[in-house]
């Protein structure tokens, strides 16, 4: 749960007839079924088609035998307790694990028409698709020019200054930043406050012109107003880009999302339409985690 | 009792406080219900007590160690009859070893007038003396320092307080000791340079571009006139240098990259230490290396190639030099690099970057100034490093830059200079303090002026 976030009072917030009385023991585990999703997990057409995906640390499987559909411009929120696999799920959709030694993953995971784990797949051409913005705000200790130029430059997306001077505008400006920093773009990013680093990130991956953002609890380290602007950002930007974010906060989900995935000990319990998952749940581990009873 | 004796005494009596101040703050605290009620924990208490028996009771005998001698002498020197009374100071201490000597029977007193005999035995008693008493004042200091912090043991007392103040000013005497030992080093150094600079003048030694510091030590003697000029020395000491650090840079740093970045766990578990191992290596064993193995081969490669290559040689030296300093700058870069947040990877992998250029773009440019630092000591070791030098680039003071020559460095020259027999009014040997104290400002604005770099790169990534 995110505590900063100032619309979060106390899950009475919820809609009433969410609300169920307490029972005396937690749902067991046994409820899941392995590989069986309730709702709507599948789409036609969509963006990423991941089939039985199965991800392993060392002899631990962290994410036990998911499929999922994400579709076009779509913004679907990951939702659950902590520790259980949304984060490592998000980051295998741009092979960010390759980095952690002991991390394998099983399945067909494909982005379009190609397989994202193919052995011959290009990581650098597939990140270049599918951007992603982290946790905690990482500007390169650079300016904010150079930070949001290094994609361009590493890709070769410009070929004159004055190309990479519009791309920086113009992803500045799509970030909200712009009037902001325009007149010190020579000034160091990390002097910013959190909420500008953020978007700030946000522009960088914006710049190298993804087909897809993945975001890993882009607002849990800024404070509400920061916050807002980035949500206000998200629904901007799923016009024209798919949106995969992870999230502790309902209400973000509920706020920016058009889909909401539940997550739980590395199972994928329930996608729905987000209104339904918060309204209606089908699952009743999903009820008990919106309802607050863990989490 | 000896002093020697004495500390350990003082310390067992400190622990002696330390467990009876701890006892009677619990007994105290008993009957106003627990510790919680002390203003301070029984620990501060029982640490106090120790301090207050040991730190006043050291402080009195380091003093009276310190002075003990100078005033026993004055009182003996004063003692003497009129007409034995020494009239210089080079007469006093001869005299002073006279009476010392026959006091400890090194000397006979039959040789020596019967005042001298007389003083000899006052100063055998007046050195007893001043060894009971000190160790009867020693022994009461600490008992009634460890007796007033004893009737200190109260519930309203603050013993901790008082406890963290001492030992922040202990904290401070210790850095204290650091400083004061560089500027006494600088002003013994500063003494005999300003010696050295009344017989030869300063723009002479400054500019000079010979040196051969052979003085008359006769006026009959000929050949020897003596030359002071350092140019030479500093270009062997910056040739060497330079081609150490040529080395031992791209090598250290990019082993630095291969061992944070891209080794395996089992390479780096393997790879770091036995790195590091070439830092313990002594000096004199890289002296052999450099001496016996490379500089034959460097002369032989030399010879095949057709340069006329010295079987002592500045490249030998450096190379060498070069290879001991590796540890340095692989070491030092390579936790620099590691200090790099995770997060500074992740975005530029996330963004479509390779390791390299990751590694090139980001983290390079992140850890550039604890790099420098490294580099900074890595080339401070090299120009005050002697012995690779003296056993493999010779001590001929050429004025060359060519690799292949024998040279000298400055260092090489002190060590020459105050081996054997010396003459401390002779500039020959008063030159090495020159040397010395020049060695010391250039290395000094080098560190200054790297800390400048430093810094202004700091604030651009930071």
């Amino acid at each position: 749960m995110n505590t900063m976030n100032p619309t979060v009072t106390s899950e009475a917030d919820m809609p009433e007839e969410t609300l169920i009385p307490l029972q005396e023991e937690r749902p067991a585990e046994t409820v899941i079924e392995e590989g069986k999703t309730v709702g709507i997990p599948f789409a036609d057409d969509p963006k990423f088609r991941l089939r039985n995906v199965e991800v392993f640390y060392g002899e631990e499987r962290a994410i036990k035998n998911i499929s999922l559909d994400i579709g076009r411009n779509e913004v679907i929120a990951f939702i659950g307790p902590s520790g259980c696999g949304k984060s490592t799920f998000l980051r295998c959709l741009n092979r960010m694990n390759d980095s952690i030694d002991i991390c394998r993953v099983k399945g067909q995971l494909m982005l379009d028409q190609d397989d994202i784990y193919h052995t011959k797949r290009d990581v650098v051409e597939l990140r270049a698709r599918v951007g992603m913005v982290f946790q905690k705000p990482n500007p390169f200790p650079k300016s904010i020019y150079d930070n949001v130029a290094y994609g361009p430059r590493i890709h070769g997306l410009a070929n004159r200054k004055s190309d990479l001077d519009e791309i920086v505008e113009s992803s500045l400006r799509k970030a909200g930043l712009w009037d902001e920093v325009k007149d010190r773009l020579d000034a160091t990013a990390t002097g910013m406050s959190g909420g500008q680093q953020q978007r700030l990130c946000i522009a960088r991956a914006i710049a190298v012109s993804p087909e897809v953002i993945l975001m890993d609890e882009p607002c849990s380290a800024l404070d509400p107003i920061a916050t807002a602007k980035v949500e206000e950002l998200i629904a901007e930007m799923s016009e024209s880009y798919t949106i995969v974010i992870v999230t502790h906060s309902m209400q973000q989900a509920a706020r920016v999302s058009n889909r909401t995935a539940y997550f739980h000990l590395g199972h994928l319990v329930e996608v729905n339409e987000t209104d339904k998952v918060f309204t209606s749940p089908e699952h009743e581990l999903t009820e008990s985690y919106i309802t607050g009873r863990f989490g | 009792m000896q002093t020697a004796n004495l500390l350990p005494l003082v310390l067992v009596l400190a622990v002696v406080a330390y467990l009876l101040a701890y006892s009677r703050s619990r007994a105290v605290a008993e009957p106003i219900g627990g510790i919680r009620n002390l203003k301070s924990l029984p620990f501060y208490y029982a640490a106090r007590a120790s301090l207050w028996c040991a730190i006043p009771a050291l402080l009195v005998l380091a003093a009276w160690a310190g002075f003990e001698a100078k005033v026993i002498q004055a009182i003996v020197i004063s003692s003497l009859p009129s007409e034995l009374a020494p009239d210089s100071a080079g007469r006093a201490s001869l005299l002073l070893s006279q009476i010392s000597n026959i006091a400890s029977g090194r000397l006979s007193p039959e040789f020596a007038p019967d005042g001298v005999v007389a003083a000899a035995e006052l100063l055998e008693t007046l050195r007893a003396q001043s060894k009971t008493f000190m160790t009867i004042l020693v022994l009461l200091i600490a008992v009634l320092g460890a007796s007033f912090a004893w009737t200190r043991v109260a519930p309203h007392v603050n013993a901790r307080e008082k406890v963290e103040k001492t030992l922040l000013r202990i904290f401070f005497v210790c850095a204290a000791i650091a400083i004061l030992t560089t500027l006494g080093i600088v002003f013994s150094v500063i003494m005999e340079t300003f010696r050295f600079f009344q017989h030869i003048p300063f723009w002479d030694f400054i500019t000079g571009t010979s040196w051969s510091p052979q003085m008359a030590l006769r006026a009959d003697q000929v050949g020897a006139e003596g030359a002071f000029g350092v140019i030479p020395l500093f270009t062997g000491t910056l040739l060497i240098s330079v081609i150490a650090l040529l080395v031992a840079v791209p090598t250290g740093l990019l082993s630095a990259i291969y061992l944070s970045e891209y080794a395996s766990k089992r390479v780096r578990s393997v790879a770091k230490p036995l790195l590091e191992m070439l830092a313990g290596v002594p000096t004199v064993v890289y002296g052999f290396f450099a001496a016996l193995t490379v500089a034959p081969f460097i002369r032989e490669v030399a010879e095949a190639v057709g340069l006329a290559a010295s079987s002592q040689s500045a490249l030998a030296a450096g190379l060498v030099m070069g290879i001991m300093i590796i540890p340095f700058i692989s070491s030092l870069s390579d936790d620099v690099i590691n200090a790099v947040p995770q997060t500074m990877r992740d975005g530029s992998l996330a963004l479509g970057a390779t390791q390299s250029e990751t590694m090139k773009k980001v983290i390079f440019p992140a850890a550039l100034p604890g790099i420098m630092g490294g580099i900074l000591l890595a080339a401070s070791r090299a120009i005050g490093e002697t012995m690779i030098v003296v056993m493999a680039a010779g001590l001929a003071a050429n004025l060359t830059l060519n690799p292949l020559d024998t040279v000298t460095t400055v260092t090489v020259q002190i060590v020459t200079l105050l081996v054997g027999d010396q003459e401390f009014d002779s500039p020959k040997t008063l030159s090495a303090f020159a040397l010395g104290m020049l060695l010391f400002v250039v290395t000094l604005l080098l560190n200054v002026i790297a800390l400048k770099i430093v810094r202004k790169y700091r604030e651009q990534y930071d």
